[in-house]
């Protein structure tokens, strides 16, 4: 099958993805966010607060979402063996993890990098250089998170999949990023900021990259993630009866 | 002539052997793999389909490798053993949406066909979620056929189906292969796999245990020797005069009672409870001891 995506594919990912309620489980990080910027807006004193907030708050409700979706629109379908249908037909993997890995991108476009883009523009104005910045920020780190969630549950089940997303957003992002030079350069939250920074130009933001770098660093990431997802589908071993 | 070629084919999961040098040919019609549960027929099915890497051997489907080769599936329908489809399409939009992703030039009307076949036009339009385990089964096989595969590889198909779809089952199976379509299917009941198949491959242990047609898989089960448990008021009495009958082969004087192997089923039976009243022995118990259809899987491995 020619194409690089495929609208078959993308159809069943995203009403599986939308599918047992959990729009409400993408939705409600959204709405704390929006909610949290509306508060501080009506409440907070001086105009520090927004990049910090959002700048960390948002953006980790952003890779969050990423785990929740990227982890859900292929490791799901391996787990409970639906994934065989898909599999079972002549679509190339390449094209199945790309269709995926598009959907998956929509929805944390959707379910974070908007609710974030609303949160700075109730701060900040709607055309503000922090809202734009951030939004864009959040569309790349959509991309770049989504790619390595994805490549994680191409390779792992479900159950540590989960555990190494939040083990890497919240260790390794969290935590050793900003405390141990270089680790940045492994970071997909440094990779947004730096795009983000780009065009908000805050120093409240911590980007500690420059944009050439995040870029690269982000477009090399998201690639090698996806070629090795496509790599792992392409030698998928089912589970089989032993004797 | 489209053929699926196993050669020396084996798997296994750490130290433990799923299927053990397996070598076969499967050409057109219906070919049955018959054994017991966890006796390597979904592993064998899963490496043929491409889900599975030999460990060691080499397979080929239609003249070519089915390990990493999706383009394979054009030719090549499946029916996985596992339940799980995708429970939020209805029938119709989980065959319709196969029939697009094998790029078929007229997924609607390819789908009607194939639902129509599987007798499941009355619940097309109901969700998958709904629908009975043996419905799954027969969407799940309106899938595996939208495409009008000439090799079709079917994992335990008549799970949960009632007695009549089964019936339809097997027709449509059997229908099939006798248009040369390459039919490939798995069960552990003897029953089902003599009714279709043409050709039985009778799987224990993962290995190739026995291999032809159901008349000579039977003629092998049957022929088997017996074992046999006897309780009597004097066991070696008993087994003193069995042991010269030409229907006994042997007899162990155990704690439990006599173990007697027979070659002869018909004739020891009716023989036994004469021989224990001429010689005056009490006759208790008579019993089988060898009965499971695994101890015939065994037997037929063994030999």
């Amino acid at each position: 099958m020619p194409g690089v995506v495929n609208g078959v594919v993308m159809r069943l990912t995203l009403r599986g993805a939308m599918g047992r309620r959990r729009a409400l489980l993408f939705a409600l990080p959204a709405v704390l966010l929006i909610g949290i910027s509306a508060l501080l807006k009506a409440t907070a004193h001086g105009s520090a607060w927004p990049p910090e907030v959002l700048g960390t708050v948002g953006y980790l409700i952003l890779a969050l979402t990423a785990l929740i979706v990227g982890g859900s629109v292929l490791g799901a379908e391996i787990d409970d063996g639906s994934i065989l249908h898909l599999l079972a037909t002549p679509v190339s993997r390449r094209t199945i993890v790309l269709s995926k890995c598009l959907v998956a991108v929509a929805l944390t476009v959707g379910f974070a990098a908007v609710p974030e883009y609303l949160g700075a523009a109730i701060a900040t104005g709607a055309a503000s250089k922090l809202a734009i910045g951030l939004l864009i920020g959040a569309l790349a780190g959509s991309v770049i998170y989504n790619a390595i969630f994805l490549m994680l549950t191409s390779v792992l089940s479900p159950g540590p999949a989960l555990a190494v997303g939040l083990l890497y957003i919240l260790l390794w992002e969290g935590l050793l990023a900003s405390l141990v030079p270089g680790v940045g350069l492994l970071s997909a939250e440094h990779y947004s900021l730096a795009i983000a920074n780009s065009v908000a130009h805050s120093s409240a933001l911590h980007a500690n990259l420059n944009l050439g770098t995040a870029t690269g660093m982000g477009i090399v990431v998201s690639a090698a993630c996806l070629a090795l997802a496509t790599i792992c589908l392409s030698g998928f071993n089912v589970k089989g009866d032993v004797a | 002539m489209t053929t699926i070629e196993l050669r020396s084919v084996s798997r296994w999961y750490g130290n433990v052997v799923a299927v053990n040098d397996i070598t076969m040919s499967i050409g057109p019609g219906v070919t049955g793999l018959l054994g017991p549960n966890g006796a390597g027929k979904t592993t064998i099915l899963h490496m043929i389909a491409g889900f599975l890497m030999p460990s060691r051997g080499e397979i080929t489907v239609a003249g070519r490798g089915s390990w990493r080769n999706p383009a394979m599936f054009r030719r090549v329908g499946v029916v996985p053993e596992r339940d799980s489809v995708y429970a939020f399409l209805t029938g119709t939009e989980f065959v319709t949406a196969t029939a697009k992703l094998h790029g078929l030039p007229d997924p609607a009307a390819a789908a009607e066909r194939a639902i129509g076949l599987l007798e499941m036009t009355e619940a097309q339009n109901r969700r998958i979620s709904t629908y009975s385990k043996g419905m799954r089964q027969r969407i799940k096989v309106a899938a595996a056929l939208v495409h009008d595969p000439e090799i079709v590889l079917l994992d335990e198909p008549f799970n949960g189906m009632d007695p009549r779809q089964r019936l339809h089952m097997m027709d449509l199976l059997q229908a099939q292969g006798e248009q040369g379509r390459v039919i490939v299917f798995s069960s552990h009941i003897l029953e089902e796999v003599e009714r279709v198949a043409g050709i039985i491959q009778v799987i224990v242990g993962g290995r190739l245990a026995a291999s032809g047609d159901f008349r000579a898989i039977r003629r092998l089960m049957t022929n088997r020797p017996h074992v046999f448990l006897v309780r009597s008021g004097d066991d070696r009495a008993l087994g003193a005069a069995l042991i010269g009958r030409p229907s006994v082969s042997a007899v162990e004087l155990t704690t439990h009672g006599l173990q007697v192997r027979s070659s002869d089923y018909g004739t020891f039976t009716r023989e036994i409870a004469g021989i224990s009243r001429d010689h005056g022995i009490r006759l208790t118990q008579v019993l089988p001891a060898d009965e499971s259809l695994e101890s015939v899987f065994t037997y037929l491995l063994a030999s």
